[in-house]
């Protein structure tokens, strides 16, 4: 289905760019997050999470269906307000944590044009260098599809564009939820690429996945979530061999997570 | 009282004649309104979307204003526009009782009510969409409401026809501050109304039958614009 020639490396992933918007003197990590609660109505859908990123690499945060990992993400990208609790981007004001972030969501949201005005929009927005737009999409491997529809894409093309646009902000952090859920293989080792390159020139990754395959080959550690909580977070090569908690144990045992 | 059979094969062969006096006032009709459905628009929208887009105090009681002024009577905008525009009035030195002018300020304020309420509906869903996308990239207030009335371009199309037809149809505001002048501001409903009167049935239902053609073409034609613009985009566009 994808056209494999599209799907090749070109330099707008690679070349490390200042966003023009902000001028960061600072650096966004480390990450401290500490007593984060999120309540709704009927109770908590996160309680009590403590989390302390270190500067540099690939986290990954695994946890059942409803264990509160895209929660997390919106609320570590400051899209959502915690009812307790801090999330601390090396002390920096949120507001320019969430300028310096980019958040591929779960369910792609597109604007109604074309797949290259997507892409254009970010980056007109956002202050980059519109003449990114092309080799971003040959990146994720849409550059025949540029003048379609965003709209009309399929669920795997719509994930790559919305990857596109979160690359085209040059983020600092970029925070992934299930970006490969619905991708063929092909595609799934493109974004892997991709996102292992993002990490290498120093962006840092936090990556939500169910595909434990995936999760050992790019986490360097595993944030486990069971019902709101942090279960469990550890090197990637303590948590695959060795998991500590009884959920995570059965979670990666393909076995129902209690 | 005239064959109504009759009549209509009279308005039939006035408006297939293509009669000056009567497209003398088709003209003038579709000029005023048009006019003022751009004027609101140009007013309405921006409104509607920044309500759409904003949390503040009142907003309730902003939402309820809004919804209340779409059912202004038309005789009463009219009365309060002759009220500002004749001679003593604060606006009487402009000069505009009596000229299309009027006619257009009196259409206006009647659906930019309407055309900043339906468009809120519109916009408000489609941000319920993009808002966390928006936040995402830290958009700013004007640069969300400029994508989101790009991206609405085709709802609105047809805000800004509700707002065409109840301009177009509307008798009684256009008459008090037009006067229904012959050559001068004579519009389609009020020469139907003053015709009708009259007792002149054919001039009256060729222009009936005109004001429901173009309803029903611009209708169509909008119809048309967004099924070819659904057909481009995705089965998804079709229902926004
Ligand atoms: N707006 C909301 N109102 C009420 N409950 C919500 C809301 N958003 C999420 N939830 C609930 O919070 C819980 C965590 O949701 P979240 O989307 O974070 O799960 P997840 O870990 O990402 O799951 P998945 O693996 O299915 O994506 C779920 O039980 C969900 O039903
Ligand atoms: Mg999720």
């Amino acid at each position: 289905m994808s056209d494999l020639s599209d799907l090749r490396m070109t330099d707008a992933v690679r070349i490390p760019r200042r966003r023009a918007a902000y001028a960061p003197s600072l650096p966004l990590l480390p990450l401290r997050v500490s007593g984060l609660r999120l309540d709704i109505a009927q109770g908590a859908l996160l309680d009590g999470v403590e989390l302390t990123l270190p500067r540099h690499g690939c986290t990954v945060i695994m946890g059942p269906n409803g264990a509160g990992k895209s929660i997390l993400l919106k609320l570590l990208h400051g899209l959502l307000a915690p009812s307790a609790g801090s999330v601390s981007w090396n002390g920096l004001p949120a507001t320019e944590a969430t300028a310096r972030q980019a958040l591929v969501f779960q369910k792609p949201v597109l604007l109604r044009r074309s797949v290259a005005a997507n892409l254009d929009f970010v980056l007109k927005a956002r202050g980059g260098d519109r003449a990114r737009r092309d080799a971003l999409l040959a990146d994720v491997g849409l550059a025949h599809k540029a003048r379609q529809p965003a709209r009309s894409l399929s669920g795997g093309e719509a994930q790559r564009l919305a990857l596109a646009r979160a690359l085209a902000t040059d983020p600092e952090v970029l925070f992934l939820d299930e970006p490969t859920a619905s991708l063929d293989p092909a595609s799934v080792q493109v974004i892997e690429r991709i996102v292992g390159e993002a990490c290498a020139r120093g962006t840092r990754i936090v990556f939500v996945t169910h595909d434990i395959g995936q999760a050992r080959r790019i986490a360097d550690d595993v944030v486990f979530l069971h019902r709101g909580r942090v279960a469990e977070h550890s090197a990637a090569a303590e948590f695959f061999p060795e998991p500590q908690s009884q959920a995570a144990r059965d979670y990666l045992a393909g076995r129902i997570v209690l | 009282m005239q064959d109504i059979g009759e009549a209509f094969r009279l308005a039939l062969s006035l408006v297939l004649s293509g009669d000056a006096d009567l497209f003398e006032i088709v003209g003038l009709s579709l000029q005023v309104s048009l006019s003022a459905t751009l004027i609101a628009c140009a007013i309405g929208l921006p409104v509607g979307a920044l309500v759409a887009v904003s949390r503040f105090r009142g907003r309730g009681a902003v939402l309820v204003l809004i919804n209340a002024l779409m059912g202004l009577p038309p005789v009463v905008v009219g009365l309060l526009v002759y009220l500002y525009l004749s001679r003593s009035g604060p606006l009487g030195f402009l000069g505009l009782l009596y000229t299309p002018g009027a006619m257009i300020v009196a259409q206006t304020i009647l659906i930019v009510p309407i055309v900043a309420a339906l468009s809120r509906q519109v916009l408000e869903d489609l941000h319920g969409e993009y808002a966390e996308q928006f936040r995402s990239l830290c958009l700013t207030r004007w640069q969300s409401i400029t994508t989101l009335l790009w991206d609405g371009r085709y709802a609105l199309m047809t805000v800004g026809l509700a707002g065409f037809g109840r301009a177009a149809a509307e008798v009684g505001a256009v008459i008090i501050v037009g006067g229904n002048i012959d050559h001068l501001t004579r519009v389609m409903t009020t020469a139907i109304a003053l015709e009708t009167s009259k007792g002149d049935l054919p001039l009256a239902l060729a222009l009936g039958i005109i004001l429901l053609v173009i309803a029903l073409g611009v209708n169509a034609g909008v119809q048309m614009l967004r099924m070819s613009a659904a057909r481009q985009a995705s089965l998804g566009a079709a229902h926004v």
